[in-house]
């Protein structure tokens, strides 16, 4: 991603700071919704779920001008080359968010026609399990993404070429402090 | 209307839930009989598919009507009269072929398509018989019986069971 | 490795560049695709110019309102989709264009094929529903109904009244929030972002319900074989009261905010449209059928469940163009609300399922204290139950059109075969006959208020 060359000291990691608050904070997905967790990723972007607090509503439709994929839905046979042509044309940095559980592993369709799990064929940062996953569930994968750039996570993960996790050891578990949706009637 | 059901007094038939009649035609019966129900006021031809009945322990039909591997499955639907009438012709596993209702009904045309792609059944006649759902260069018609789900054994259990 | 000609301007010379390994293959489809004019055969030609729908004379294409004898090179053959924010969902396109008219067009669809008519036929009667519901999925609960529909009339059970009820208030519940999705991304693709915003608010106390009563947002799961899955939480009533009073009342500011609007009208008006001789040729049904003044309905027509008790009108168009869709979706989201708050009154008291013990697991409570209990609980959600053998064909009315169920069983727990007639699929077809002749943006409007919803045109 271009910060690892940088020789360290006070100075670039001011600077290495800036510009990962500034990647994570205006992240543009790129629309890759499929079937229903498309349903689901829109109505995170709508009003009562909000991506833009994160800077994240606008989907933008080009892959060259979006920094994350979301793929939402299940990926088909006929899918897949498709898929790996929009991840091609986005440019680095760029992070893959596998979102319910036929991105992730195929899901409850075990069979010839559903790609088993989308990292087959792009590499993916956080997978978000669900069928489909609440808006709720995006958001927090979406704020996993943030918090791993936000400490550096993702660049030690990917020079080693493991998966990302959320190491707890190096950040402490942190959990939005974000408003829920008020529900009718539901007591919380 | 009750002469379009009368059409069917020639072609071995029988009663069914739901529908009026179910209709056993041949394949050279096939394309005359839904003519007639066309002109008979059946405006629409809800759905077609193929069913293939390899393994299948035995199913109910008139007499007169020989049981093949598969059968194309006609529904269609009177607007006017508010009725619907079943039409199941039996087609052999050695020719799979049936003539195309497209000249009759032009909805039927993605239909057939989809039954050509996933079992094989050849429509005589379609305007454009490709595949429609799988890639172009798959190999193979998926929803035949005889063509296994293609299952990806998962690794954390141990005894192949039906999930 | 194969190789991209790049024209360099500056020598004026051919530089080839080599595709890289890990570049995917191309994503040509073949003879699936539209192929130019001189390599396709006449009967497509005329099937795409709708000669074939063997109109009176009076109504056949005029030929010369568009210049269909354009030599090849003066047109151009573009792909749109399937990764397109205007193509709900992964459709196709491919447009042979004159400029900005659109001449010819060909839907390629596949791109979400998921396997699920085989994939039945490996799952039980019982979890049937769960592969069944994520067809359809902006109206899950159509889909839920009309597989339990089609067993329930092959095993020859009757449901008890207020299981029946219970689904008809979950599925006009469901129609109007397919409907309210359905404006709402109609808004969008013709430019109102507004609407889009609203629709989406509304549909989430809809949402909201769905999740305090079957526990899930959406692909519910929650209509079964048998009756439903669980019965409606206490308080039901007022919440379905306030979801009806605020979505009547916010149904008039779409009113304000679309209808009267010159723009919308102009790009809905005159748009897209479709007569009834084509509409019925080709098997189209739903709002699409209705715009073009045919009154089909299956509720109305040949109802299942309790609509014959209930009061409501079938909502018909007259020119059949975007603007008669728009507005019969926007009047059957009122009838819906109508026939809701019949349906609250008139709600009978009972089991929310049939007590037979074939079909139904007993009360979760008895498990513990009862070994028959237990193993009847087993047997059915491991084994399932057996369906007598038999056929049939079971349509309903989904916020698309008809949505029928073909389910043959073989005796055993497991469907033979289950072939899903997906409305969708069908009405893709007047794709060709509706954007010919308009401009590219018209494309964009005409595809969406077709409604399709790709889950279910590819299963």
């Amino acid at each position: 991603m271009g910060l690892e060359d940088l020789p360290h000291n006070f100075l670039t990691g001011q600077i290495e700071d800036l510009v990962k608050w500034a990647r994570r904070s205006s992240m543009w997905p790129a629309t890759f919704g499929l079937a229903c967790c498309a349903i689901e990723m829109m109505a995170a972007g709508a009003a009562d779920y909000d991506l833009a607090r994160f800077g994240m509503e606008v989907f933008r439709n080009s892959p060259r001008q979006a920094d994350v994929m979301i793929v939402a839905g299940r990926v088909s046979q006929k899918m897949a080359p498709v898929l790996r042509q929009v991840y091609d044309q986005m440019m680095e940095p760029k992070w893959v968010i596998s979102m319910g559980v036929c991105a992730s592993s195929g899901g409850m369709f075990n069979n010839y026609a559903v790609v088993q799990g989308v990292d087959q064929i792009v590499p993916v940062d956080v997978y978000a399990p669900g069928c489909p996953p609440s808006p709720e569930t995006l958001i927090h994968a979406i704020l996993t993404l943030h918090e791993s750039i936000r400490t550096g996570e993702i660049t030690k993960r990917r020079q080693q070429g493991m998966p990302l996790e959320m190491n707890h050891e190096h950040a402490s578990p942190w959990v939005p402090d974000v408003p829920t949706a008020v529900r009718l009637g539901t007591p919380r | 209307m009750t002469d379009s059901l009368g059409q069917l007094a020639g072609v071995p038939h029988i009663a069914g839930v739901g529908v009026d009649q179910i209709a056993f035609p041949g394949r050279e019966g096939y394309l005359p009989l839904i003519a007639a129900l066309r002109d008979g006021g059946f405006e629409m031809c809800a759905d077609l598919c193929v069913v293939d009945y390899l393994g299948h322990p035995g199913r109910p039909l008139p007499d007169g009507v020989t049981p093949e591997r598969f059968e194309v499955v006609v529904n269609l639907l009177s607007l006017s009269a508010k009725r619907r009438v079943r039409v199941r012709v039996q087609v052999p596993e050695s020719d799979p072929s049936v003539p195309s209702l497209f000249d009759l009904y032009p909805g039927t045309e993605a239909m057939e398509r989809e039954a050509f792609d996933l079992m094989g059944v050849i429509f005589i006649n379609h305007p454009d018989l490709t595949r429609i759902l799988m890639p172009e260069e798959w190999e193979g018609h998926p929803l035949r019986k005889d063509y296994g789900n293609a299952r990806v054994p998962v690794q954390f259990k141990e005894a192949p069971g039906p999930r | 490795m194969t190789t991209i000609g790049h024209h360099n301007d500056e020598d004026d010379t051919m530089r080839t560049i080599e595709r890289p390994s890990w570049s995917p293959k191309d994503t040509s489809e073949g003879a699936q695709e539209l192929l130019t004019r001189s390599e396709t055969v006449a009967s497509e030609l005329g099937r795409e110019s709708g000669a074939v729908l063997r109109l009176p004379d009076g109504q056949v294409l005029d030929a010369t309102q568009i210049d269909i004898d354009r030599p090849d090179d003066e047109t151009m053959i573009i792909n749109m989709g399937p990764q397109h924010p205007s193509t709900h969902g992964v459709l196709r396109l491919m447009l042979e264009l004159d400029g900005e008219v659109v001449l010819r067009t060909k839907p390629i669809i596949g791109y979400l094929h998921t396997g699920m008519e085989k994939t039945a036929e490996d799952l039980t009667y019982v979890q049937g529903s769960t592969n069944v519901t994520r067809m359809d999925y902006l109206s899950p609960l159509h889909n839920e109904l009309v597989f339990s529909l089609a067993t329930e009339s092959l095993l020859g059970l009757e449901m008890p009244s207020r299981a029946t009820w219970i689904r008809m208030l979950m599925c006009e519940l469901n129609r109007v929030s397919s409907h309210l999705m359905w404006m709402a991304t109609n808004g969008m693709d013709l430019g109102s972002t507004s609407m889009m915003i609203y629709g989406f608010r509304e549909r989430e106390m809809i949402l909201s319900f769905f999740e305090k009563t079957t526990g899930l947002r959406l692909n519910t799961n929650y209509i079964r074989p048998g009756g439903v899955a669980a019965d409606l939480p206490d308080g039901w009533e007022d919440d379905v009261a306030v979801i009806c009073d605020t979505v009547l009342e916010r149904s008039f500011e779409y009113d304000d905010l679309l209808t009267g609007q010159p723009i919308f009208r102009e790009r809905t008006e005159g748009v897209g449209g479709l007569t009834a001789e084509e509409a019925l040729a080709l098997s189209v049904t739903g709002p699409l059928l209705r715009s073009t003044g045919v009154p089909w309905d299956l509720r109305r027509s040949m109802p299942y469940l309790a609509y014959d008790e209930l009061d409501f009108d079938v909502i018909v168009g007259t020119y059949g163009d975007n603007f008669d869709r728009y507005a019969i979706r926007l009047a059957e989201i009122r009838e819906s609300i109508k026939m809701i708050r019949q349906i609250v009154e008139k709600m009978p008291s009972g089991d929310y399922r049939i007590q037979d013990p074939k079909v139904t697991p007993p009360p979760r409570g008895r498990i513990d204290a009862s070994m028959e209990a237990l193993i009847h609980h087993f047997k059915i959600f491991t084994e399932g139950f057996k369906v007598p053998e038999g056929e049939v064909y079971l349509p309903i009315e989904s916020p698309r059109g008809e949505l029928g169920c073909y389910l043959v069983s073989d005796g055993s727990s497991k469907p033979f075969r289950m072939h899903i007639r997906g409305p969708s699929f069908v009405n893709l077809q007047v794709l060709p006959l509706l954007l010919r002749g308009g401009l590219l943006s018209d494309a964009v409007a005409v595809i969406s208020s077709v409604d399709p919803v790709m889950g279910e045109v590819d299963r």
